[in-house]
């Protein structure tokens, strides 16, 4: 199949075949950062602009190298010192960015929804590098990449999430994309960190952490985004970490080989030991790696869709 | 000047007509209604084919003047209303500043003197400056000429400050319409609660912020022993406690706005800022409990709630975007869409909701056709379809739920007070 979407979103819009492509397309991508010469041709003469209006190293940074190992020249907007202080509005901001014949945005953004009305009032491409709460597309896809190269297969497969899934466009990317493929997704959490009719994604709901590690062949533990907290209902840290924290006493009675993951930066202590963090069951740096490739993949795909549909509108 | 309307299926369900009348309008009453007048003078209207009905009395309008200007004047909005079939409105009293006295109704009142195109009643406020902590000087609100008191957008928060307002509106003569929302349970939600508020990650407002707020109101009005007129009714709970209210006796009235039985959370997929209101569009089943509240006459008025916003106010992240959404331009035509094509409410139904009620519950003499009352009449092409686009809006904000819609039903002559204030 061919991609066809100038834009990606999020992967609840996203097919199975179009996961299985992005993921294909990433693991042929994948060894050109084991070269010594870390380049290839394939975006050259396009720019991506990163357009970031929430702090983050690690996603900018790793859609960067993305973007330079493809030969793409790469832009970094700060909002804190652009126009959107000056208070121009987010479509404003990209139009202009359109004009300077930009390529592909790649954005975070601390609104949900916000790449959505982006890519709607835009030609050039949107690449979502996480929005609010809604999704954070590529994180899950390297997620996903990490555990098929790791377990060979994601169909079947028994995964947990847990942490706070309320506030986590991480855990929705996920959620989406896993249940696509087929992996039985179980979300384990307190109950004030599960958000209303989160089971009608397919996925199950637990907040018995022992239970859920016994069964898992892999496991997703989220950030405890403490300083994102408004005014919602959160658990007390250490408590927390009592009741769901990931510990070598934990995973001592879980599948021997279970996957752990998290998308970083960690809470040690909070969310998982540094035991663990740091233990043989951990691919944390491996999705850092693996984030590459399937990033390259992504602002590859989006761009040849551009090109497709230009071509034929000639 | 005389106007005769010939020939139309004339509607006035006060009166159980329904039958193909003529309809002679002199000065600014309406002289009489019988078959096959004949009047030399007049000016003839041929309504073959079309309904003519009472202009509607819409009971939820902002007019954001004084104050917002820059999103709707009483000149654009009444316009607006006109081409709409709305003969008259009920003005919220959320202006900058708040219709909270005397001063600023008589200030209100000069502007609709100047610029109105149809009538414009005023609500004032419950409590001074919206705030929820001071009564307006009630008494004094209804010797302006208000017709209602709201304190629209906000619910008063105290038992105690609302009882005592309900019992003073009902010794001064004046109904209390509460917009009934706990603000500490619906907080910073901008959607309905449920599957599409997690899977969109936005914040969710809960049928319970409403329905309890509904039924607390209502117990308010019970213990004044007032009346009490709920405003834009959204949810499936809130249908059955007005319902339950009623049975006992409660002098209770309600209203819902046409997105409510047209449009679901589902509209809100795409982040699309003009299906954001407060109340939020909801799930099918309430939009189930809407219609059947329509349909057995627990909701006893629908009103647009209309609600202008400039697009800088809408084209912006969808947290960001303000609520409400305008709607004189399209209620009948939603109504004549969801509700009479549908089988939910027949034309006198329909005429009920629209003018009827709002008239009973105001104390209008309007909403009828009878020898006597208002001239205030709308004829109407039922079956005449109509795209929603921004061009052909003319309300000064085009945020409508509606937009690119097709529409049934299209306004041919808006009659207010005698005059052809529209004529499509």
């Amino acid at each position: 199949m061919a991609w066809t979407k100038k834009d990606l979103l999020g992967l609840e819009y996203l097919s199975p075949e179009e996961i299985e492509l992005i993921l294909d397309t990433a693991e042929s991508f994948k060894e050109v950062s084991t070269r010594e010469i870390k380049k290839v041709p394939a975006l050259r003469g396009k720019t991506a602009v990163n357009l970031f209006y929430e702090p983050s190293t690690r996603t900018r940074v790793s859609f960067e190298v993305a973007a330079k190992r493809l030969s793409a020249d790469v832009i970094n907007i700060a909002t804190e010192t652009s126009s959107v202080r000056k208070g121009e509005t987010l479509i404003d901001t990209g139009k202009n960015i359109q004009a300077l014949k930009a390529d592909i945005i790649i954005m975070r953004h601390n609104y949900s929804g916000a790449a959505n009305m982006l890519a709607r009032a835009l030609d050039i491409s949107v690449v979502n590098a996480g929005d609010g709460w809604h999704e954070h597309p590529t994180q899950a896809l390297l997620d996903i990449f990490t555990l098929k190269e790791k377990l060979g297969k994601i169909k079947g497969l028994n995964v947990a999430i847990v942490g706070d899934i309320a506030h986590s466009r991480v855990a929705r990317s996920n959620i989406w994309g896993l249940t696509k493929l087929g992996a039985n997704v179980t979300l384990c959490a307190p109950e004030m960190l599960l958000p209303v009719g989160i089971e009608l994604t397919g996925a199950k709901t637990s907040s018995n952490i022992d239970e859920v590690l016994k069964k898992a062949d892999a496991v997703n533990v989220l950030r405890m985004q403490f300083e994102r907290d408004e005014g919602t209902a959160f658990p007390e840290q250490l408590d927390y970490f009592k009741k769901f924290g990931i510990t070598e006493e934990r995973l001592a009675k879980a599948k021997k080989d279970v996957v752990v993951m998290h998308p970083g930066p960690i809470n040690r202590g909070i969310e998982m030991s540094s035991e663990v963090a740091d233990g043989k069951n951990s691919v944390i740096l491996e999705q850092v790696t693996n984030g590459i490739a399937v990033r390259m993949a992504v602002l590859f795909l989006v761009s040849q869709a551009r090109e497709a549909k230009n071509e034929h509108i000639d | 000047m005389s106007i005769l309307i010939k020939g139309g299926r004339v509607i006035d369900p006060e009166n159980k007509i329904d039958a193909k009348l003529d309809i002679l309008v002199e000065g600014n009453k309406i002289s009489k209604v019988a078959k096959n007048i004949q009047a030399q003078e007049a000016t003839i209207i041929d309504a073959d084919n079309k309904i003519v009905a009472p202009g509607i009395i819409d009971m939820h309008v902002h007019l954001r003047q004084p104050g917002r200007e820059d999103k709707e004047t009483v000149a654009t909005a009444t316009l607006a209303a006109a081409k709409g079939g709305v003969t008259t409105v009920l003005a919220m009293p959320n202006t900058q500043p708040a219709m909270d006295c005397p001063e600023g109704v008589r200030l209100l009142q000069e502007i609709i003197k100047k610029d109105a195109k149809v009538n414009v009643l005023i609500c004032g406020t419950i409590t001074k400056g919206r705030l929820g902590e001071e009564l307006s000087d009630i008494a004094a609100l209804k010797k302006s000429g208000v017709y209602a008191i709201s304190d629209d957008g906000c619910s008063v928060d105290s038992d105690e400050l609302m009882l005592e307002a309900l019992k003073k509106a009902k010794q001064a003569g004046l109904l209390t319409i509460c917009h009934s929302e706990d603000k500490k349970l619906s907080g910073k939600g901008v959607i309905n609660l449920g599957f599409n508020s997690t899977r969109l990650g936005l914040r969710g407002i809960s049928n319970e912020s409403e329905y309890k707020r509904v039924r607390r109101d209502i117990e308010l009005a019970k213990k004044a022993a007032s009346a009490v007129h709920i405003a834009h009714v959204s949810c499936r709970e809130s249908v059955e406690i007005i319902a339950q209210a009623k049975k006992t006796g409660i002098k209770v009235t309600c209203e819902t706005a046409p997105h409510y039985f047209t449009l679901t959370e589902d509209a809100l997929l795409g982040y699309d800022t003009n299906m954001k209101m407060n109340p939020p569009l909801r799930s099918k089943k309430d939009l189930m409990a809407i219609k059947q509240g329509l349909k057995d006459g627990t909701i006893d008025v629908i009103a647009s709630d209309h609600a202008p916003h400039t697009e800088n106010e809408k084209d912006i992240e969808f947290e960001r975007a303000e609520f409400g959404v305008v709607g004189l331009e399209t209620e009948l035509s939603a109504g004549i869409n969801e509700l009479l094509a549908k089988g939910v409410l027949d034309w006198p139904g329909l005429v009920e909701k629209y003018c009827l009620n709002p008239a009973k519950i105001l104390g209008l003499e309007a909403g009828r056709l009878a020898k006597g009352t208002p001239a205030d009449i709308i004829i109407v092409s039922d079956q005449e379809p109509w795209v929603v686009d921004k061009q052909n809006l003319v309300s000064k904000s085009k945020n409508s739920a509606f937009l690119g819609y097709s529409l049934k039903g299209a306004v041919d002559y808006t009659i207010c007070k005698g005059q052809v204030v529209y004529k499509r």
